[in-house]
C-alpha cells in the first residue's frame, strides 16, 4: 500500500528524518514509536505532503506520490490525522465530519447521513449537534478520527490519537480501530501509549533520531536493547539485562 | 442548526419576502423608497463582501475594487458602445468576477492570507482608482455621465420604485447564493477552509482552487451593484467607484449584521441605512452616522463577534453558534 | 532627438531636484512608518488606526498653530508627549483589553477605531483641507544648483534625528531592552520580570508619539484634511511592508524609496498616475517578497 524509500529533511542543520524507509502493507496496522523528537510526525508531515522531503520517494498504491500537494494525496486515499488537533471550531460535529463526508459525497443528503454513520462508528452520535470547540481532548480526538474517516480513506495516518485520553477510553478507541481494519482500512499510526500499540500494531518501526533503528513484530522490538537504548539512553540494555532478576520489567 | 432547514427557515424567507414587497407600497413617499433602495443596496454589496469574507474568511479590505470595474463596464459599454443599460448588468458581473479572479489568483498563488490579503485587496483598489483618474477612456478625474432619460427598457425609471424592485431582486439573488452556500457542498468547504486551513487541505479540500472560486463569485455580485448603482445615480467617478468608503460599508454591514450569515448583511445594511438617515435628517452633522458605526464595529468585534443575528439567536434561544453548512 | 548641450544639463537638475525632494519627503515618512513598524514587531498588531491617528495629530499641530500660535516645529515639544500619552491611554484601556484572539479581530478593530476617529474629525472639523503657513513657508534653501523649500529641509533633518533618537532609545535604554526582548520572545520575558502589559502600552505609545512628531514635519509642508488618513495608511504600511515588518532600518530604507518612487513618479507620470508606483510596490511586494528587505523570512 505504502512505501517510503529513504526520505530524508532537512531543517536547518538538523537531520529530523535520515534516510527513513518503511512499508505498510495493505490491510494491516502499522505502528511507529519512538522516543520524543526522534521525527516521527515530521515523517507523516513528509509522507502526506505537508512539508517537502529533501530526498527519498513516496509510492502509494504503486503511483510515485513525492511532491504531490497535500489535498491531492489525500484525494488518493491517504489522510492524516494531527498530533494537536484541528478541529473546525465553529462548525458542529455533524458539519466537521460532512466535510470529510463531502469527498466521497457529493450530494448534501448523501453526505450528511454518511457524516452520520461515521460518528455512530466512532461513538460520537450522541454529540452530532455540538459545536467542536466544545468537545474534550478525547472528543476532539475522536473527531478527528471520524472526519478522517469519513473521506473513505485507503490509508489512515493516525498521529497520536490515543494519548491523553483515560484507559476506558483507550480500550474503546483501540476497539475502534480495529473495527476500522476490519473495514479494509489500513492504518499506520504513532503511538506513546505502550499497552495500545502492542495491542493493536502487527508491525512496528522504531524512530530515533530520525533515523529507523528498529523494526519488526511487536514482541521483537521490545526486547531489541537498541530499541531499550533509545528510550532509556545508553548501557540501559545492559544495566537491565543484568538488573533483570531483582528489579522488574522492560 | 436544523439540518434539513425547511418548515423554520422557508417561512422566514417568506415573510421577509413579503414585507419587502409590502414596503414601497405601504411607504410610498420619496424619502422611505429611498431608504428602502439603499438599505437593500448595501444589504446586496454587503452579502457580497459576505460571501467570500464570511462564509469563506478571505476578509478584504479593498472589496470596491468589484463594485468599480462593474460601474465602468456597465456605463462605458453603455456610452462608448451603445449597449443596453439593461445588458450592464451581466457585463458587470463578467467584469467583477474577471477581476476577482485576478486578484484572487496573484494574492493566494503568492501565499497570501488573513491581514495581508485584507492589505492588498485595499491595494489593488487604489490601482484601479489612480488609472481610471488618469485615463481619457474612462473619464478621467470627471467621471462619467449618464444622460437621464428615463425608461424601464433604459434600466432607468422615471419612479424610484422601479429602482426598488430590481435592487430587490438582485439582493434576493445574493441571499439565494447565501443559502446554497449554507446547504451546499461548496458551502462546507469553504466553512472548512475558514475554519482551518491545513485540516481542510488535509481532508482533500483544494483551498487554492475554492478559494478563487468564491472570490470570482463574490466578485460577478459585487461588479453587478456597481452597474445599479451607476443607473441609479447616473454618474460615476474614480472616487465613487473606487474609493475607500464603499469597501468600509460592505465589510461593515456584514460583520456588524453577522458575518457567515445568510440575513447578516441585510440586518447590518437596514440599521446603516437607518443610522445614515436618522443622522442626517435629526441632526445633520455630517460624519455622525459613520462615527456611531465605527463604534459599532469595535463593540460588536470585541463583544460579538458572531454580529447582531447572533444577540437575535441568543435573545429567541435558538441552538446558536453553528455558522456551517447547515 | 538630439538634447543641445544646456537640454540635457537641465534634464539632469530636474531629476536630482526631484530626488531630493524625494528623499526629503521619504524621510518623514520613515519617522511615520518607524512607529508603525514598531507597533507591529512588538505587539503584532497591524495598527490600521495609524493614518488617522497622524491626521488627528496634523489637526493638533492646526489649532496648536492657529488658536495658541505655536510654531509647528515647537509644537514637538507638545504633539509628541501628548500622543505618547494618547497611546500609552488608548492601549491600556481599549486595544489591550481588546485584543485577544485572532490577527484579523485586532486589524478590524484599529479599522473600526480609524473610521471613529476620521468621522469624528469630519463632524468636528467638517471636511474642508487646512494648510497652514508661516513666516518661513515660501524661504527656499539653495542645495547646490538646486532649490528647496526650507520646511522641507528643516522636517527631514527632523524626522533623521528623531529616528536616530528611536533608535537609540531602543538600542540603549532599559525600556529599549525591554521593548526589543518582548518583541523576540514575549513568554521569556514575562518569565524574567518584565511587566509586557505595561511594555505593550509603552510601544504603542512611543508608536502614536512618532506621529505626533511627524505631524508637526508634515504640517507646514502638506495638508490636512478628515480623509488625510488614507493617503498615509497606504504609504506607510508601503514602507513598512517594503522594508520589512519590525525592522527599524527596513523603515529608514523604506521610507526613502517610497519617498523616491512618489517624486519620481510624479514626475514621469504625471501627477495623478505618478501616485500610482506606492500601490504598485506594495502590491508587488507582498506578492515576491512579503518579508520585505529587510524582515525576517517566514
Amino acid at each position: 500500500m505504502l512505501k517510503v524509500e529513504g526520505l530524508t529533511k532537512i531543517f536547518g542543520g538538523l537531520r529530523a528524518v535520515d534516510d527513513a524507509s518503511i512499508e505498510v502493507p495493505e490491510g494491516r496496522i502499522v505502528a511507529l514509536i519512538g522516543p520524543n523528537g526522534a521525527g516521527k510526525t515530521t515523517l507523516f508531515a513528509c509522507i502526506a505532503g505537508f512539508h517537502r522531503a529533501d530526498a527519498g520517494r513516496i509510492t502509494l498504491l504503486g503511483q510515485d506520490i513525492t511532491g504531490l500537494p497535500v489535498h491531492e494525496i489525500a484525494r488518493r486515499g491517504m489522510v492524516r490525522t494531527f498530533q494537536i488537533t484541528q478541529p473546525f471550531a465553529r462548525l458542529s460535529v455533524h458539519e466537521n465530519i460532512a466535510v470529510g463526508a463531502y469527498q466521497r459525497f457529493a450530494r448534501r443528503d448523501e453526505a450528511w447521513e454518511h457524516a452520520r454513520r461515521v460518528a455512530d462508528q466512532v461513538g460520537m452520535g450522541a454529540q452530532l449537534d455540538q459545536p467542536a470547540a466544545d468537545l474534550t481532548v478525547a472528543g476532539r480526538k475522536r473527531l478527528e478520527l471520524a472526519r478522517t474517516l469519513a473521506t473513505g480513506p485507503k490509508l489512515l495516518l493516525l498521529d497520536e490519537v490515543i494519548a491523553g485520553l483515560n484507559p476506558s477510553e483507550i480500550v474503546e478507541i483501540v476497539e475502534i480501530i480495529r473495527r476500522i481494519r476490519a473495514s479494509g482500512v489500513t492504518v499506520l499510526l504513532i503511538e506513546h501509549v505502550m499497552q495500545a500499540v502492542m495491542s493493536l500494531s502487527e508491525h512496528i518501526y522504531v524512530l530515533s533520531y530520525g533515523r529507523i533503528i528498529a523494526e519488526g513484530a511487536p514482541r521483537e522490538v521490545v526486547g531489541n536493547p537498541a530499541v531499550i537504548e533509545a528510550y532509556l539512553g545508553r548501557g540501559a540494555a545492559e544495566r537491565m539485562a543484568a538488573g533483570h532478576a531483582g528489579a522488574g520489567h522492560a | 442548526m436544523n439540518p434539513t432547514g425547511r418548515g423554520h427557515d422557508w417561512l422566514l424567507h417568506g415573510v421577509l419576502l413579503a414585507v419587502a414587497i409590502a414596503f414601497p407600497f405601504v411607504l410610498p413617499s420619496p424619502f422611505w423608497v429611498n431608504f428602502g433602495v439603499l438599505a437593500l443596496f448595501y444589504a446586496f454589496i454587503g452579502q457580497s463582501w459576505n460571501i467570500a469574507g464570511g462564509f469563506a474568511g478571505q476578509l478584504s479590505f479593498g472589496h470596491v475594487v468589484f463594485f468599480g470595474v462593474g460601474c465602468y463596464a456597465s456605463t462605458i459599454l453603455q456610452l462608448r458602445f451603445g449597449l443596453n443599460p439593461w445588458l450592464g448588468l451581466p457585463a458587470s458581473a463578467l467584469a467583477g468576477g474577471l477581476m476577482g479572479f485576478v486578484v484572487a489568483f496573484l494574492s493566494f498563488r503568492a501565499g497570501l492570507k488573513g491581514s495581508y490579503f485584507a492589505l492588498i485587496t485595499l491595494a489593488f483598489a487604489e490601482v484601479m482608482r489612480i488609472l481610471t483618474n488618469s485615463v481619457e477612456f474612462t473619464g478621467g478625474g470627471l467621471g462619467l455621465l449618464i444622460p437621464a432619460r428615463p425608461a424601464a427598457s433604459n434600466f432607468q425609471f422615471a419612479e424610484r420604485i422601479g429602482f426598488y424592485f430590481v435592487i430587490l431582486a438582485l439582493t434576493v439573488l445574493s441571499i439565494a447564493v447565501a443559502v446554497w452556500l449554507k446547504r451546499s457542498r461548496f458551502g462546507a468547504q469553504l466553512a472548512a477552509i475558514r475554519e482551518n486551513e491545513d485540516a481542510a487541505r488535509a481532508l482533500g479540500i483544494d483551498v487554492f482552487r475554492e478559494k478563487v472560486k468564491v472570490l470570482i463569485l463574490s466578485g460577478a455580485l459585487c461588479g453587478m451593484g456597481g452597474a445599479f448603482f451607476a443607473q441609479y445615480f447616473l454618474y460615476i467617478d474614480p472616487m465613487i467607484a473606487f474609493g475607500v468608503d464603499k469597501s468600509v460599508e460592505m465589510l461593515l454591514v456584514s460583520m456588524v449584521g453577522g458575518a457567515g450569515t445568510v440575513y447578516g448583511p441585510l440586518i447590518g445594511a437596514v440599521l446603516l441605512a437607518g443610522i445614515g438617515d436618522a443622522a442626517r435628517v435629526l441632526t445633520n452633522v455630517q460624519g455622525l452616522s459613520l462615527v456611531i458605526y465605527g463604534a459599532l464595529l469595535v463593540v460588536i468585534i470585541a463583544f460579538l463577534p458572531n454580529g447582531l443575528i447572533d444577540l437575535f439567536q441568543r435573545l429567541f434561544r435558538r441552538r446558536g453558534g453553528s455558522r456551517g453548512g447547515a | 532627438m538630439p538634447f543641445p548641450d544646456r537640454g540635457t544639463r537641465l534634464d539632469l537638475t530636474i531629476l536630482v531636484s526631484a530626488a531630493l525632494n524625494g528623499l526629503l519627503i521619504g524621510g518623514i515618512y520613515t519617522l511615520v512608518a518607524s512607529g508603525l513598524t514598531l507597533i507591529y514587531g512588538v505587539l503584532h498588531i497591524i495598527n490600521f488606526a495609524h493614518g488617522s491617528m497622524l491626521m488627528l495629530a496634523m489637526f493638533g499641530v492646526y489649532y496648536l498653530l492657529t488658536l495658541l500660535r505655536v510654531d509647528p516645529y515647537l509644537s514637538l515639544l507638545i504633539m509628541t508627549p501628548a500622543m505618547f500619552a494618547l497611546g500609552y491611554l488608548l492601549y491600556r484601556f481599549l486595544i489591550g483589553k481588546l485584543a485577544k484572539g485572532k490577527d484579523e479581530n485586532i486589524l478590524l478593530i484599529t479599522l473600526g477605531l480609524s473610521i471613529l476617529i476620521e468621522n469624528l474629525a469630519l463632524m468636528f472639523f467638517k471636511g474642508d483641507t487646512r494648510t497652514i503657513s508661516v513666516s518661513y513657508s515660501d524661504t527656499m534653501v539653495e542645495l547646490g544648483p538646486h532649490l528647496v523649500s526650507l520646511p522641507k529641509v528643516i522636517s527631514f533633518v527632523a524626522a533623521m534625528a528623531l529616528c536616530a533618537v528611536l533608535g537609540l532609545v531602543i538600542r540603549h535604554t532599559d525600556v529599549g531592552k525591554s521593548i526589543r526582548a518582548v518583541a523576540k520572545e514575549r513568554v521569556g520575558a514575562r518569565l524574567v520580570g518584565i511587566d509586557v502589559d505595561r511594555v505593550y502600552a509603552i510601544s504603542y505609545g512611543i508608536g502614536l508619539a512618532t506621529l505626533g512628531a511627524a505631524a508637526c514635519l508634515l504640517m507646514p509642508i502638506f495638508y490636512v484634511s478628515p480623509s488625510t488618513g488614507h493617503v498615509f495608511v497606504l504609504v506607510a504600511f508601503t514602507v513598512v511592508v517594503l522594508g520589512g515588518m519590525g525592522s527599524f532600518l527596513g523603515a529608514v530604507v523604506g521610507g526613502l524609496i517610497v519617498g523616491l518612487t512618489e517624486s519620481f513618479g510624479g514626475l514621469f507620470l504625471g501627477e495623478s498616475l505618478g501616485q500610482i508606483g506606492i500601490s504598485l510596490i506594495f502590491i508587488l511586494i507582498l506578492l515576491l517578497r512579503p518579508s520585505g528587505l529587510f524582515g525576517a523570512r517566514q
